[in-house]
């Protein structure tokens, strides 16, 4: 493919984008709106715009925790991200009592739980990408070990907490696009705007990165630094977004491989804008979906699930066929 | 000039590296050759900067790598390691680009450019600068990264095994090239090799190492003898002069 070629390609892949997260934006804000629009714009707009921080959180995080790791499967739920979410929710509420976390600030439990999220990728991340352990296959098992260590752990206690209490936490952990907690939507616009700053500033260096360790580090990149900061950068933002919405497995390998196929580019600058606008179609149309078509009778990841296996499985027998 | 000073390395119980201690010359083809076990990759690799020693230091030109910041060294010395898998999809002209970078920090110029231009087509790599490099054969990659490292533009080149997988047409290419890049752009090759001659047909130096530790620095005439190379690959080896220079037998 000749440089024009694929500038034209992705010039129009990026066009097309901007244009059905345009319409889904439209759609979301004014179809089935009945009565006075200055109710409905603004009511449309506060969920509206947790979408969008959500979709942007979970496509630049997992994008970055790709381009880390040099593995297209990786996410940072697969390597427990999730999970430690969970079992941090269940020990709040085992410890303090539904009543009492339902009572707390939702700010405080939101910076509780992302400073402890940023502890554990710290100790445990930091070791793994060191240069002693470099195997992909112990960091992926490492991540699946902890996993499962603390869905044990959060297992545990939910069998022997209040049944009452158990209802309540159950609610509180299942992924919800609905109930967007306003409280943490200014916070968490501010975390992801002041993620997005940092993650601009070094974009040349996530290219170079992509490349892998010894390239990277035979180019002059401080790897260590750069990945422990991207690490923070990651950690900060899937806390923002299962904070916001509870933990999405799925959907940011989704995004992220969606971005891929669609743009011919290794270029970080036009790779996580792709991946985030992919990701925003897929919540605010699904979320539109859900709303007017199936009138809320079922949940936003449930649809997201449904369209993304689908493509998942499409682009595994496109890459078998090839 | 690269000097190394009582580097040692250990996994474990096992010895990687003796204290080696080593000058490189500045100029010229060095070949490090011996059996597989000796050292020769993790040498290169902690020059390379890639793996950190247990002890001893490495300094190139005077400057400690170990106190010098990351894209110093590399405007001096350049890396390629054998094994180049790539998840990023990538043509030959991103990747030759990114030998640009210690320079620009990803704001590429005019000036990175010609440089990049000049690569390509030092390598021969013209009509191959806009394919992908997984939809290249091994010896077109392999010749890439060549141009990737020349991109980079600096006075030392460290390549670890990159005749690696390459039949005998493509391996004697990247031989004579390196070679050439030496004696045109007056560059220092360091360069871990297989096969001992093609080192003593290439190279000037021959830095040949056994457990960790250097058994002999020289040319050519210096190394290939058989009592040494028999005592290195633990086989008969016979040294004969054919065509103007040493082959071994084994």
């Amino acid at each position: 493919m000749s440089p024009e070629a694929r500038r034209r390609r992705v010039t129009l892949a990026f066009a097309l984008l901007l244009a059905a997260t345009a319409v889904a934006v439209v759609a979301f804000m004014t179809l089935g709106a009945r009565g006075n629009w200055s109710f409905v714009l603004p009511f449309r707009g506060v969920k509206l715009a947790g979408l969008v921080i959500v979709a942007v959180a979970i496509a630049i995080s997992t994008v970055m925790f790709q381009t880390i790791t040099n593995n297209r499967i990786l996410t940072p739920a697969i390597m427990g991200f999730d999970a430690l979410y969970a079992l941090i929710q269940t020990v709040l509420v085992f410890t303090l009592g539904a009543i009492r976390v339902s009572a707390m600030d939702p700010r405080v439990i939101f910076a509780v739980e992302t400073g402890l999220m940023l502890v554990f990728a710290g100790l445990l991340y930091r070791w793994l990408f060191s240069a002693t352990v470099r195997s992909l296959h112990l960091l992926l098992l490492v991540g699946i070990v902890f996993g499962v260590f603390f869905r044990s752990i959060s297992g545990f206690l939910q069998r022997i907490i209040d049944p009452s209490e158990f209802l309540i936490l159950q609610d509180r952990m299942f992924a919800s696009f609905n109930g967007i907690d306003q409280s943490l939507l200014l916070i968490a616009t501010v975390i992801v705007l002041a993620c997005g700053a940092a993650v601009w500033r070094m974009l040349p260096v996530l290219d170079v990165l992509a490349l892998g360790r010894d390239h990277a580090i035979a180019l002059g990149v401080d790897h260590q630094r750069a990945v422990s900061v991207t690490l923070v950068l990651v950690t900060l933002l899937v806390a923002v977004s299962t904070a916001l919405v509870g933990p999405v497995a799925f959907f940011g390998l989704l995004v992220a491989n969606l971005a891929y196929l669609l743009l011919p580019t290794a270029r970080h600058a036009v790779l996580l804008p792709a991946a985030a606008l992919v990701a925003m179609i897929f919540l605010i149309a699904g979320q539109t979906i859900l709303e007017r078509v199936f009138a809320f009778d079922t949940a936003l990841s449930v649809v997201i699930e449904f369209i993304g296996g689908v493509v998942f499985i499409l682009l595994v027998i496109r890459g078998a066929a090839r | 000039m690269i000097e190394v000073e009582s580097l040692s390395k250990s996994y474990g119980e096992t010895v990687v590296l003796d204290a080696v201690s080593i000058e490189i010359a500045r100029s010229g083809v060095t070949a490090i050759i011996g059996p597989n076990g000796a050292g020769k990759s993790t040498l290169l690799s902690i020059i390379g900067r890639v793996l950190k020693a247990d002890g001893g230091r490495v300094s190139v030109d005077g400057l400690d790598l170990a106190h010098t910041a990351g894209d110093v060294i590399a405007r001096r010395l350049s890396f390629l390691r054998q094994d180049n898998h790539m998840t990023a999809r990538l043509t030959v002209r991103d990747l030759v680009t990114f030998g640009r970078f210690p320079y620009s920090k990803g704001r590429y110029t005019p000036d990175d450019k010609v440089h990049v231009d000049l690569a390509i087509d030092y390598l021969d790599l013209g009509n191959l600068a806009d394919r992908f490099l997984d939809e290249l054969s091994g010896g077109q990659r392999q010749r890439a990264f060549i141009a990737m490292v020349l991109c980079q533009d600096t006075d030392y080149v460290l390549l670890d095994e990159p005749l690696n997988n390459l039949d005998i047409k493509h391996a004697n290419a990247i031989m004579r090239l390196v070679r050439d890049a030496s004696t045109d752009l007056g560059k220092t090759i360091v360069v871990v090799l297989h096969d001992i001659n093609m080192a003593a047909a290439h190279c000037d130096r021959l830095l040949v190492m056994k457990d960790g530790r250097v058994m002999q620095h020289g040319t050519a005439e210096d190394v290939m003898k058989p009592d040494l190379l028999s005592a290195i690959y633990e086989v008969d080896v016979s040294v004969h002069p054919i065509a103007g220079r040493l082959v071994a037998v084994y």
